[in-house]
């Protein structure tokens, strides 16, 4: 049954990337991402990672679509037609892609309990979060207490987007005029 | 978007719902999925439904820019402030069990501050930015 679930989500996933590429309007290349993002989210709840589905269902499908929307509501919502043929980017992706599939091929199996990944840090989580901290969420004790110091700087990453936004979009730009706006852009 | 009565409805109805859900999922991450990033992120998309269904000037009046740009300083601030505080009580820098009487209470004290941190910090930022952007061509 699982099987069948991963092979329909991924399946919806490949397509709607398909879609990405090939379409133009870029509303509807900005929902295609939204779903995507959900259908990852819903992968991750397969793979038993609701922490990390409840991000990506938050944030991916969520805010990053209507920030997208946001921004199409300054820019054009056609995407110009391509000056050349994207011959040399696509031998790259391929190229690129095939070597990832032949690293993977080195990787242990899905799920396998003697997989390096197993027996690095996390038996000392899993073990020392209950009697260290006492917090039932081990991926809550890893995030804020164990790896605190990762989490200062991903907040603090946060900070330095929003900071570069305000001065770059902020009000004290009131005075000056938008970008221009040609109507036959539009779709 | 004055014409959409039932829009207008539905999103009052809702918003008190999904700002509650935030708060139960910031201060409930010890226990289950969640924690202040997710929170910050459904605290700052409640206020976007909002501003996307009544205008973002009325949802600036409830949030001004100061407020905002408080929060974006402040949520750095408390995690670093934790940080600090453990190295003063005479510990490493964001060791959090001797923030209370015995480890394990530091441990759930230091999560739950630096938790409110990054809720804080992200739900501004989230909403700055989307009010920035929303704003950039009425301005």
């Amino acid at each position: 049954m699982e099987e069948v679930v991963n092979v329909v989500i991924l399946a919806f996933m490949a397509l709607s990337v398909v879609g990405i590429v090939l379409l133009r309007n870029l509303m509807a290349v900005v929902m295609l991402s939204g779903i995507y993002s959900l259908l990852a989210a819903s992968m991750f709840v397969v793979l038993d990672a609701v922490d990390v589905a409840f991000t990506e269902a938050a944030v991916g499908a969520g805010v990053s679509t209507v920030l997208f929307i946001g921004t199409l509501a300054l820019t054009p919502r056609r995407e110009k037609p391509p000056a050349h043929k994207p011959l040399l980017p696509l031998i790259v992706v391929v190229v690129t892609g095939a070597v990832l599939i032949y690293g993977s091929l080195d990787m242990a199996r899905f799920g396998d309990p003697s997989g390096p990944i197993h027996q690095h840090v996390a038996p000392y989580y899993l073990e020392k979060t209950g009697p260290e901290t006492g917090v039932p969420n081990v991926v809550t004790a890893v995030l804020a207490s164990y790896r605190g110091y990762d989490t200062l700087g991903e907040t603090t990453v946060i900070f330095t987007a929003g900071i570069g936004v305000i001065l770059l979009l902020g009000s004290w730009r009131r005075g000056l005029t938008p970008p221009p706006h040609r109507e036959d852009d539009r779709a | 978007m004055r014409e959409y009565l039932v829009l207008r409805v539905i999103t009052k109805l809702l918003l008190p719902f999904i700002l509650l859900f935030a708060l139960y999922v910031q201060f409930h991450g010890d226990f289950g999925p969640g924690g202040g990033f997710q929170a910050g992120v459904i605290f700052a998309s409640g206020f976007i439904l909002y501003a996307l269904v009544f205008g973002v000037g009325a949802a600036r009046r409830i949030l001004p820019n100061g407020i905002l740009r408080a929060g974006i300083a402040c949520g750095v601030l408390i995690y670093g402030g934790v940080g600090v505080a453990a190295l003063l009580l005479g510990h490493n820098y964001l060791d959090y069990s001797v923030l209370a009487h015995d480890a394990k209470h530091g441990q759930h004290t230091g999560i739950f501050l630096v938790e409110l941190g990054v809720g804080t910090t992200v739900a501004s930022v989230m909403m700055t930015i989307f009010f920035t952007f929303a704003s950039w061509r009425e301005d």
